[in-house]
């Protein structure tokens, strides 16, 4: 009885120690540190996903998990009909824009250039998932350098249960909110890759912000 | 034996208490969303911007009334909105919330103020 009372207080320990540590992931950020942006243009997002939808769709939701990070986000919408009042129809002309253009313009520290790479039913023998998957660039506006750069997943057929953590909340949140008006599986999951993509405070992730408490105080 | 037991019990309780404590981060939002995402994708759906600025004007009511902060760009999308209904002073009145709330937004608020002005003048 004692022998197995130890063995599981051993066990207990070791899930402990390794469970809640984060994977140490080498990701230089000292470009990003001395930026110090507070403010990101999000540009409407490059889409190699034959639904027309994707591309608003992933822009639509980019705005929480960045908010959240502690940034301000330039308007979308706005920002988007300024493009389009301004003669630029698609997302590949708005982010072949130079930097300084966009920072006279919009007067934001860091511009935020997506790509949506899939988006909408995968089908495969058995079932079929939704699948969105995305890459992100943030780039410094007032020197052209690029700060930060990650790629995220997001499918239906996924467990969503993210084992709990400040992430899978935001998810959660996400999803949530997203499902009160919104009956759109591909948008749907669109919501859950954002906040996986630009949540900040994980492995890779976005550094927190000026406004989240946290902003500086990681290490 | 049987105190050993116990105590190794008691050690394996706080352990396990430790480790359902130790993961769940409370999470702390900024904002409060309300609808304002999904009048986000609505907008580039072709919602009808009548039924945008009242789910927006009653989201900031519930904000307000929580007293807390209204996210990013909320306002100058609702100011979008209200410019885009012809109802200038209400724009305005949304953009200048906007800049207020978040000086970031500075430079972009003043090139929309001037852009619906120029709206105003023409006849």
């Amino acid at each position: 009885m004692k022998n197995i009372l130890q063995i599981l207080a051993a066990a207990a320990l070791i899930l402990m120690m390794t469970g809640c540590a984060t994977t140490p992931v080498a990701y230089d950020y000292s470009a990003y540190k001395a930026s110090k942006p507070r403010s990101i243009l999000v540009l409407p997002p490059v889409s190699h996903a034959p639904d027309i939808d994707a591309s608003p769709s992933m822009l639509s939701v980019a705005t929480l998990p960045l908010a959240e990070a502690g940034y301000y986000v330039l308007p979308v919408a706005p920002v988007y009909e300024t493009f389009r009042q301004n003669g630029v129809m698609v997302a590949e002309d708005a982010q072949s824009i130079e930097v300084r253009k966009l920072r006279e313009i919009f007067g934001a520290d860091a511009a935020l250039y997506i790509t949506v790479e899939k988006y909408g039913s995968v089908y495969q023998v058995l079932s079929s998932a939704v699948i969105v998957s995305a890459d992100a660039k943030l780039v410094d506006l007032r020197t052209g350098e690029m700060l930060w750069q990650g790629h995220a997943q997001a499918s239906s057929a996924e467990n969503q249960n993210n084992g709990g953590g400040l992430l899978g909340m935001l998810v959660s949140a996400a999803v949530n909110q997203i499902v009160n008006q919104v009956t759109d599986r591909g948008h749907q999951i669109a919501g859950v890759a954002s906040v996986r993509l630009l949540s900040a405070g994980h492995p890779s992730g976005l550094l927190y912000g000026p406004y989240n408490p946290k902003y500086e105080a990681e290490k | 034996m049987m105190k050993n037991d116990a105590s190794a019990l008691r050690w394996l309780m706080a352990l396990a208490l430790l480790l359902l404590v130790g993961c769940a981060h409370q999470p702390v939002s900024l904002y409060q969303w309300g609808s304002y995402q999904d009048q986000v994708y609505l907008y580039f759906k072709g919602e009808s911007r009548e039924a945008q600025i009242q789910a927006l004007e009653k989201d900031l009511q519930v904000m307000q009334a929580a007293n807390r902060p209204v996210p990013p760009g909320l306002r100058a999308h609702l100011g979008m909105l209200y410019a885009e209904t012809g109802n200038d002073a209400k724009a305005q009145e949304n953009l200048l919330a906007e800049k207020a709330s978040y000086p970031e937004s500075t430079t972009y608020i003043d090139l929309l103020l001037k852009k619906y002005q120029k709206q105003v003048a023409l006849p």
